[in-house]
């Protein structure tokens, strides 16, 4: 390398040195004020305030929680809200979603205007304002002792949605622990199977092998171990319920606008991923004396995915990150809880730096499967 | 837009002879589009069904015993209709306040202008034989005057600081100049990423990335809560400013991928034929990379846009005074408190029908590129 600024490979070195120079230099005055500002308030920096008594009651939480618990437990408990919203979320949205863009796809044309007015109309209004929306109408339901009753033990009032529950503790999370195993067990036997029908071309029969791996068995087991899956209605005592399974108004309001705004971007992304298969699949398909349904199934959305996958991705992840609307109602999620602790403790920088670090995991674990999903599905070339 | 799923039909229909049904064109449209099958009639009269319930119970509960109006703040109408019609006398009586927040009721007429010019700027910057350089003036110059109107400050117009703002120009606010100054980091931090530099592409990689990975709230919370810890002493920005802020770098990191997935777009002879005319670096990209780059990319800019447009709104978080604030404050009001539907109704057609326009526009772009012009 000539030292010199006709060098390009000089010039190129002079322009890293500058920037990296800039942005160290700005990251240092923002660290120094922030040290001597935190100084000045008598903020000490540091995770330590973590194994302190948190105070902050949290009302919707599926982990034993109690004010007196620490800060750590509060924001474990804050993570596990935004996942239990998330994760349920992204299945809902992705079946609805995926309705409403085959729906638009239909020969129907009321069902395919419908699912366009669907798409159209979610789209262009702002989550949050979906999210207060549905919020004031959980708000305006008929208090508890008014509940509406769809159907037996169901009641759904402004304390939120409550259906029966079963017992989860012991016995019971065995036996679903085996009917799980029964599952990917047969999921395994049935690549094999397959794969050894391709080989000899005798058709076999797979579908007994999942009764019995995933019915037959965890049903024996259940009755060797007594389990007893009564179902515990719920009822009303005073002004609210007893007993059941309660989705929190806000829960439910979080869910549905998630669920409502997301489905409409992934209708689309479904729809376009449809259309993007050659019109010859659908002739060739049909020719072989295929039906429709089968066609959609079998040959369609395979070659639909490849197109589908990664701009899903990027749904699933605006989904987990607008998850943090939930702020706004008072749903107990990461952020919310994050910004109780940053009002209590004055720790700005350690509870954003937990909030990035909760996201940044969630969306690269999010990444990760779908990368190795789509890798899964791509197209295997000779 | 001929449809995948409707293969079977197409055959049908042209093997039998016009009659009965077949020969009135409308009932014919019916027959194919609407009752082709018995699960297709089934799902239509169903859907049917259902669309005439919704569509009366909205007609009853929103125009047949919706109340309009109300005489001064006495809501003893829409009480006594509550649950059976719509209030909608709380528009009227809430509407300058939603649409332009605390602004002195008398100068009102400037925010409105504001508004107006806005409009008027996005609509020139649709227009094609408007994408010249000159635009960047118009921009400069629209901008300009915005925010003179806005301030004021000078004979005649009285001053009116940031903290009285609010409502639909403070969300446009957000929007345009987090677009204006988005979009030119956004290019620098893409092109930054395609550099051979590893330092500058290893920073580029670095905010993109971490900006994206996280929710806009966590970086609005940042921008109100922890910005003040990193200031010196005695600077102190405003809230409104400190929002803006936050929403720049967040457009930034978004309007790069878009940008970065044109300039990949670019086949690799340009930037050979570029560099053998001996253009530097910074010639190249202006004259000859980034015009065919970003013209790749302008349907999916118009996307980012509307998300973007829509994301503002969460500035109601750290309690600023963008549309939806002022909308979910008119309704703490007592007496109007419980038809917050309403108002969000309201509010919800305003962020439609700019969105709506947007994302027609950039289908209409999509048609056109797709057409090859």
């Amino acid at each position: 390398m000539r030292v010199s600024l006709q060098d390009e490979h000089f010039r190129g070195l002079l322009w890293q040195i500058a920037v990296v120079g800039i942005a160290v230099g700005l990251v240092a005055w923002l660290w120094s004020n922030a040290v001597h500002n935190l100084s000045v308030r008598r903020i000490s920096t540091g995770f330590a305030f973590l194994g302190r008594e948190a105070g902050m009651p949290i009302v919707d939480t599926w982990l034993a929680y109690t004010p007196k618990d620490t800060y750590l437990r509060a924001f474990i408990v804050g993570v596990v809200n935004t996942l239990r919203v998330a994760v349920i979320g992204i299945v809902l949205a992705t079946v609805i979603g995926t309705l409403v863009g085959i729906s638009r796809l239909s020969s129907n044309w009321l069902l395919s205007r419908l699912a366009a007015v669907y798409v159209e109309v979610l789209r262009d209004i702002p989550p949050l304002l979906q999210l207060l929306f549905w919020y004031v109408l959980m708000q305006g339901l008929p208090p508890a002792r008014g509940a509406w009753k769809p159907i037996d033990g169901v009641f759904l009032s402004n304390r939120g949605l409550v259906v029966p529950s079963i017992a989860l503790d012991g016995g019971q999370l065995w036996v679903i622990g085996a009917a799980v195993l029964g599952l990917i067990l047969f999921y395994l036997l049935r690549r094999r199977l397959i794969a050894q029908q391709i080989r000899d071309g005798h058709a076999r029969r797979i579908w007994p092998y999942g009764v019995l791996l995933v019915i037959i068995l965890p049903a024996l087991l259940s009755w060797l171990l007594g389990v007893s899956w009564a179902v515990t209605l719920p009822e009303l005592r005073g002004f609210n319920f007893a007993g059941g399974w309660t989705f929190a108004p806000e829960y439910f309001a979080l869910l549905i606008a998630l669920v409502t705004y997301t489905s409409a971007f992934i209708a689309e992304i479904v729809r376009s991923g449809i259309e993007a298969v050659p019109r010859g699949q659908w002739d060739a398909a049909l020719a072989l004396g295929l039906r429709r349904s089968f066609v959609l199934r079998q040959v369609v959305l395979p070659q639909a995915l490849r197109v589908i996958i990664p701009p899903m991705t990027s749904q699933y992840l605006n989904l987990t990150k607008n998850s943090s609307l939930a702020v706004a109602i008072g749903y107990q999620d990461i952020v919310s809880i994050a910004n109780t602790t940053l009002n209590q403790t004055g720790q700005a920088i350690e509870a954003i730096a937990l909030i990035m670090a909760v996201f940044l995991t969630i969306s690269l674990g999010i990444s990760l499967f779908m990368n190795w999903y789509n890798a899964r599905i791509a197209l295997v070339e000779r | 837009m001929a449809t995948t799923l409707d293969v079977p039909q197409a055959t049908r229909s042209t093997s039998r002879p016009r009659t009965g049904w077949d020969a009135n064109p409308v009932t014919r449209w019916l027959r194919a589009n609407l009752f082709s099958s018995i699960t297709s009639t089934i799902i239509t009269l169903l859907l049917l069904g259902l669309l005439v319930k919704m569509i009366v119970s909205f007609v009853q509960w929103g125009i047949v015993d919706a109340v309009w109006t109300v005489p001064g703040n006495d809501t003893s109408a829409c009480r006594a209709a509550r649950g059976i019609g719509a209030c909608w006398a709380v528009i009227p009586e809430k509407y300058r306040f939603i649409l332009f927040g605390t602004y002195p009721y008398d100068q009102q007429w400037r925010p409105a202008l504001a508004t107006l010019l806005f409009i008027a700027l996005f609509y020139v910057s649709c227009l094609r034989s408007f994408w010249r350089r000159e635009l960047i003036l118009i921009w400069v110059a629209m901008l300009s005057l915005i925010g003179l109107l806005m301030w004021g400050g000078v004979p005649g117009l009285e001053f009116v600081s940031q903290e009285r703002w609010g409502g639909l120009p403070v969300t446009l606010v957000l929007a345009t100049f987090g677009l204006a100054f988005g979009f030119p980091l956004g290019i620098l931090v893409a092109l930054g990423r395609r550099s051979k530099l590893p330092a500058i592409r290893s920073l580029c990689v670095l905010y993109v990335e971490l900006i994206r990975g996280v929710p806009l709230i966590s970086l609005l919370f940042m921008a109100s809560v922890m910005f003040p810890l990193f200031m010196p002493d005695g600077v102190n920005l405003d809230k409104l400013l400190r929002a803006q802020i936050a929403v720049v770098l967040y457009a930034g990191a978004y309007l790069a991928e878009v940008v970065r997935g044109g300039l990949q777009a670019v086949p690799r002879g340009q930037h050979e034929a570029a560099d053998a005319l001996g253009l530097s670096y910074w010639q190249k990209n202006r004259l000859i990379i980034l015009p065919q780059a970003i013209r790749h990319v302008i349907p999916p800019l118009v996307n980012t846009f509307i998300a973007f447009f829509k994301d503002t709104s969460l500035v109601l978080i750290i309690g600023i005074f963008d549309l939806l604030t002022t909308a979910k404050t008119a309704i703490v009001d007592p007496a109007w408190q419980a038809y917050s539907v309403e108002v969000y109704i309201f509010v919800a057609v305003i962020y439609f029908a700019f969105c709506f326009a947007m994302s027609r526009y950039s289908r209409h772009l999509e048609m056109q590129g797709k057409r090859g012009t």
